[in-house]
């Protein structure tokens, strides 16, 4: 898994700050990452940590003040308006609230095969073709194309709304918290559907989301992003069995595991202060809730260094032996 | 728990309906539960099972087109259901605690937050506007919002997520209520914020050794705090036991697929998933016999006729599965 379909680096987003005062917030401060053919990358953060901002970004839906997102080589970020146009046919997108990001007044099946129009590709009749197509590869009827939006559930929706992101044969797609509205049922069918066209056609993914359990079920590669920065990026197995920032170890702690015996309220794990603010530049953003922190990480901000090989987190305590669980 | 305890509420074939007699859908299909001091019921179900309507039927809270067809809900041998609106209003906020999923709008985004929780504590008792304040700054702390006596002052928008929940949290408990009703409390909220809020309704709960009645879609919340469960699938309650045998020795082949769908996604990734086909029925076009039966993996001819009735096949176990057998070895 060495071939590199996507390279990002440097990544950087700021929004003028809330209020009309003067300065800016970094919605997105240097992120880089690589993501491998056939590999699914997790972005995992909690709300305001820059998750949808990074993913509106790397699709170019967003002008980044910095850095760069090259596919295959070419940076989609300046490229001119034709080689974009081809590269936006390499990476696609799956949001949360199928329902919404569908047209209301399309068929489903000019819906999924929209991009294909806008891309002049194909005419009327192979549009139709492919929808049918479509439709049967991600678990619907081939005639439900001449159907509306309204009229199928929010599983089914997610469904066509997968149908749709693979109409132009893209390489990557980028799940933005695609499964979090889902009910359990139907989030597993879903994810099993989404697992099985990896398989198929070979696909890298970008999987974005609050929820570390389907993180880890699903991702090769976690990345967990905190206030703008990636502040641990592994193997999915590094990550969530050997975690290294405290950040990290207070999420995977905070999850209620379904299983009584393994845990009750009394051992959920606890950290101060919630994940709002402006960060200082010069210290850990984590800091403030952070069981572990000292003057260092108040006065300087840890940069990413390898915690053990090909995992990386940004904290003054790697390697340091004084890394304990947060109480 | 021990047999002898006095139920603080009895709820007996509670039956709700939405639309007409001939075009329309019980969301609530005779329900029936108690709820014990000092515990934990947690009612789980995936959307659209009829858990909400449930909270919301109990307090009188349903709206037109829909209405309470059936059912009694007993607070202190009292029927809450033909009481007279006033002595409701009386009950909600006083006897019984609720807390909902969205604090933005459970909370008036007009009045000072020191305002709403005041309100609620003059609706119900007789002391002056001075001390209600009092308590409220003293609520405020208790549940965890700092500089309480600064901040009664500020509006809903100007608290995060988790400040709000805590807000209504105050609110809710502001006449130390017997039962608190809590909707999906956190599923709005991050996780790490999610386990804060969670931990403050348990320690309230215990203080006050109230009944809590929490209603979720989250098994992992269900384990972490409940002491006795229901599982609810389309309008119907089709197990209900103790919290270590729901997980652990689980009847209703519904609730086995449920477990199985979240260890699925728990799981380490060598453990294929293992989804529910389809989806739940339409409850105005309900199957005929078993509602689960079109997506039952162990589903017989009998299920497609016969509707099961909810039985107890243990002393504190409950399940409507025709295929399921009475424990005969109970001690």
């Amino acid at each position: 898994m060495s071939d590199v379909v996507m390279q990002v680096a440097g990544l950087t987003k700021s929004f003028a700050a809330r209020g009309g005062s003067s300065g800016s917030v970094k919605a997105v401060a240097d992120v880089g990452f690589s993501l491998a053919r056939g590999e699914t990358l997790g972005l995992v953060g909690e709300s305001g940590c820059g998750k949808s901002t990074l993913s509106r970004l790397i699709l170019s839906l967003l002008d980044a003040d910095q850095g760069t997102v090259e596919i295959d080589g070419v940076d989609f970020i300046t490229a001119p308006a034709a080689r974009k146009r081809n590269l936006r046919r390499r990476i696609q997108i799956v949001f949360q609230d199928a329902l919404s990001s569908l047209n209301p007044r399309m068929t489903v099946g000019v819906n999924i095969t929209e991009p294909m129009r806008l891309q002049g590709l194909g005419t009327a009749r192979d549009r139709r073709a492919e929808a049918r197509r479509l439709l049967a590869l991600v678990g619907l009827r081939p005639e439900d194309e001449d159907r509306y939006p309204h009229e199928f559930s929010g599983g089914q929706c997610q469904r066509i709304a997968i149908a749709r992101a693979l109409v132009l044969n893209p390489e990557i797609i980028v799940f933005d918290e695609a499964v979090s509205a889902l009910d359990v049922s139907i989030r597993a069918q879903v994810l099993k559907l989404i697992l099985d066209l990896q398989q198929q056609f070979g696909l890298s993914y970008i999987f974005i989301s609050h929820d570390l359990g389907v993180i880890k079920r699903i991702c090769d590669r976690i990345a967990v992003m905190y206030l703008g920065r990636i502040v641990e990026i592994g193997s999915a197995e590094a990550v969530c069995g050997s975690p290294a920032h405290p950040y990290t170890k207070a999420l995977l702690g905070a999850i209620p595991i379904p299983d009584p015996r393994r845990m009750r309220i009394e051992n959920l794990g606890l950290i101060e202060g919630d994940a709002v603010g402006v960060p200082q530049e010069d210290a850990c953003a984590f800091a403030p809730r952070c069981p572990m922190r000292f003057d260092r990480c108040l006065a300087e901000r840890p940069l990413l260094a390898a915690a053990s090989p090909r995992h990386d987190a940004a904290c003054f305590l790697l390697n340091s032996g004084k890394q304990g669980n947060p109480p | 728990m021990s047999a002898a305890q006095i139920p603080s509420l009895v709820v007996e074939n509670l039956t709700t309906r939405f639309g007409s007699d001939r075009d329309g859908a019980t969301v609530v299909d005779g329900v029936s539960f108690v709820l014990t001091p000092g515990q934990t019921m947690a009612l789980v179900g995936e959307s659209g099972s009829g858990k909400s309507a449930t909270a919301l039927s109990l307090m009188r809270l349903i709206e037109p087109p829909g209405r309470i067809i059936a059912g009694r809900v007993l607070l202190d041998g009292r029927d809450l259901l033909t009481m007279p609106e006033r002595g409701m209003e009386d009950v909600r906020g006083g006897q019984i605690g609720m807390v909902f999923q969205d604090p933005l709008t459970s909370l008036n985004p007009a009045l000072t937050i020191g305002r709403q929780i005041t309100e609620t504590i003059l609706a119900h008792r007789d002391i002056t506007p001075a001390e209600a304040e009092r308590q409220a700054i003293d609520l405020l702390v208790r549940v965890g919002v700092s500089d309480a006596a600064r901040r009664i002052h500020d509006y809903p928008h100007h608290f995060s997520g988790g400040m709000r929940q805590r807000v209504l949290i105050a609110s809710a408990i502001s006449c130390a209520p017997a039962i608190i009703i809590a909707d999906e409390p956190t599923t709005a909220l991050d996780v790490t914020v999610q386990a804060k809020i969670l931990r403050l309704l348990h320690d309230l709960q215990q203080e006050m050794h109230a009944s809590m009645l929490l209603i979720t879609h989250d098994l992992g919340v269900v384990a972490a705090m409940a002491d006795t469960v229901m599982v609810m699938y389309a309008g119907r309650i089709v197990e209900q036991t103790d919290v270590d045998t729901l997980f652990h020795a689980p009847r209703h082949p519904y609730t086995k697929a449920l477990l199985a769908c979240v260890a699925g996604i728990e799981d380490d990734r060598s453990v294929p998933l293992q989804p529910i086909s389809g989806m739940a029925p339409d409850l105005k076009d309900l199957p005929r016999g078993c509602r689960f039966a079109p997506r039952c993996p162990l589903v017989q001819d009998v299920c497609r006729t016969t509707d099961p009735a909810l039985r107890a096949v243990s002393r504190s176990h409950s399940v409507a599965c025709l295929l399921v057998q009475e424990e005969t070895a109970v001690v």
